[in-house]
């Protein structure tokens, strides 16, 4: 007790990074869950079904599965780097969630009140490009250290492909940044607030629509997802830069893809989609909006029970009901004073985090893989100039403004 | 011994660990990664005197950027082991020396500099950290002609390296 009142920032950074690393490890595999269901749906198939209702318990059992594998480091690899390159990834992809703040709130914990973000830095978007910046080295590190042809061929063009498309990354956000004049989150957020003619928010997606544009397509091409998932391209390279590992340090990898999707998304939702704002006027008839959070979780809480039902596998019958109990509690809690006002910001950041998302999944359904000189070409010759294009249009009206 | 100093010892050596390692290693990849150490370990020395700004600078722009291309050369060339070679009679008999003797000079001159009123934590003995604004007006009005000059530079580099380029074909 005496170190927490000797040094209450650290305790309550250390409590806030536990809560946080669990919340993102569940989404994680969830995540995984999700894609393979939307996918699934995409395709007209089932997607996991069997184990646990609706193939719920899927994750854990993949989980579980990565840890008992052997694992294995081929005798040729460079064992220093080998290791480091998958705990790299992990760590990086996860050091970057500390910088996204998720709302507004100041809540209290140990009498300390604190804000909704880890750390809070007033260069925290600069900071979170200088950390998964260093993300690349983990591509390469796997890609060289297993000394095989294929990771090498695979580590080669993800790196290629990530430092060119974080040029055009990069430059489609500055548009934001000078729209908003500062590097910190809050502000930038807090810039979005408001709207046009009483409906339109004023988020940054309206006026930069071709920087978001630019921003989603770098984003899917930097986290190596489909259509640009060229390091992985089974047909050519096996698996890419990650063909040699095995067991859990293979399952590292892939949470960290996940991570950075989450983290991009993230971005996305903080410079253009508002963060945490709703998209609807806080004042006159409006303040109904403020039950929106415990409507949906009852409603789907609703749904769950009576889906859980109507099921024909005997343990959804269980599962359901009770996960829809659950859902029905936390939505009560929603509607309490003081609960309701701390849950707005969270509850529209994970909205408008989980639209993105969905919009990874769906392209990964819908669109083929490009050929790696078409990658370069649209990353170099399509993309950069029009973010350039972006930057310049953006920064003459900005001048052009404060006259 | 407060946080802020236990911090600061462990960036202090992993630095220097690093920059002894740059050295030792016989990889090049290895080399290339010490090197990226040594920069990180700079940057959480400069976000502990409160300069975030730069810290994350020297992260994007060095650890990020430049050292990427160079384990990305080391990588495509496929260089091999470093082949030792005897020391030269003038490395060892002039540079070490002469190595030690900055070293001790340098050391004494900061001492005596700040000696007594250094901080590892941007305190009350630390000037207070400029921030970004301050530093980008700085560097548009008093050091404009520096930035200027640096950045003809860069495009002398860009179109030599156009230049040796467009040579093979």
């Amino acid at each position: 007790m005496e170190f927490v009142t000797h040094h209450p920032v650290l305790v309550v950074s250390l409590i806030k990074i536990a809560i946080a690393l669990f919340v993102v490890m569940t989404a994680l595999a969830y995540l995984t869950w999700f894609e393979r269901k939307v996918v699934a749906r995409i395709q007209s198939r089932w997607g996991p079904y069997w184990v646990g209702p609706h193939g719920l318990l899927q994750p854990l059992a993949d989980g579980i599965k990565f840890l008992f594998k052997e694992d294995i480091v081929p005798p040729a690899a460079d064992k220093i780097s080998y290791v480091l390159a998958p705990f790299l990834a992990l760590a990086l992809a996860l050091t970057t969630l500390a910088l996204i703040p998720i709302g507004p709130a100041t809540i209290s914990i140990l009498g300390q009140p604190t804000q909704l973000v880890i750390s809070h830095s007033n260069v925290a978007l600069i900071l979170l490009f200088a950390i998964s910046s260093i993300g690349i080295y983990a591509v390469v590190l796997a890609g060289w250290s297993s000394n095989s042809k294929y990771p090498l061929m695979g580590g080669l063009r993800s790196s290629a492909q990530m430092i060119s498309y974080e040029v055009s990354l990069t430059l489609s956000v500055v548009g934001v940044l000078l729209i908003a004049g500062s590097f910190d989150f809050y502000d930038i957020v807090g810039g979005q607030s408001g709207h046009w003619y009483h409906s339109i928010p004023k988020w940054h997606i309206f006026p930069q629509i071709l920087g978001f544009i630019c921003y989603l397509t770098a984003a899917i091409a930097e986290t190596n997802r489909v259509p640009f998932d060229l390091p992985e391209a089974e047909t050519e390279l096996v698996a890419g830069f990650h063909t040699e590992y095995s067991s859990f340090k293979f399952a590292m990898f892939f949470m960290a893809e996940y991570a950075n999707m989450i983290t991009v998304s993230c971005l996305a939702t903080l410079l253009f989609l508002g963060g945490w704002l709703s998209p609807f006027p806080e004042t006159g008839g409006w303040r109904w909006q403020l039950y929106l959070p415990a409507a949906g979780l009852i409603i789907g809480g609703l749904a769950l029970i009576v889906g859980g039902i109507r099921s024909v596998q005997m343990n959804a019958k269980v599962v359901f009901p009770v996960l829809g109990i659950i859902c029905l509690g936390v939505g009560y809690l929603c509607t309490l004073h003081g609960v309701m006002p701390i849950i707005q910001g969270p509850f529209w950041f994970t909205a408008k985090v989980f639209f993105l998302l969905f919009f990874y999944v769906w392209a990964r359904g819908t669109l083929p893989r490009f050929r790696y000189d078409q990658l370069m070409s649209f990353g170099w010759k399509f993309l950069l100039p029009l973010s350039l294009l972006n930057l310049v249009v953006t920064s003459l009206v900005v001048v052009l403004r404060l006259r | 011994m407060n946080i802020a100093m236990l911090v600061f010892i462990a960036c202090g050596v992993m630095a220097i660990v690093g920059a002894i390692a740059l050295i030792l290693a016989r990889e090049p990849v290895h080399s290339a990664l010490a090197l990226v150490l040594v920069m990180i370990s700079l940057a959480i020395l400069y976000l502990l005197l409160g300069a975030a700004f730069i810290a994350a600078i020297q992260i994007l722009v060095y650890a990020g950027a430049i050292m990427v291309l160079f384990v990305f050369v080391i990588m495509l060339l496929n260089a091999g082991v470093e082949v030792r070679t005897n020391v030269s009679r003038l490395a060892k008999w002039v540079g070490l020396p002469l190595g030690i003797f900055f070293l001790v000079e340098m050391t004494y001159s900061l001492f005596r500099e700040y000696g007594g009123r250094a901080s590892v934590a941007g305190g009350a003995a630390a000037p207070v950290p400029a921030s970004t604004q301050d530093l980008s007006i700085k560097l548009f009005t008093e050091f404009v002609l520096p930035f200027e000059l640096t950045s003809i530079l860069i495009l002398i580099a860009i179109l030599g390296a156009l230049v040796l380029a467009k040579r093979e074909s």
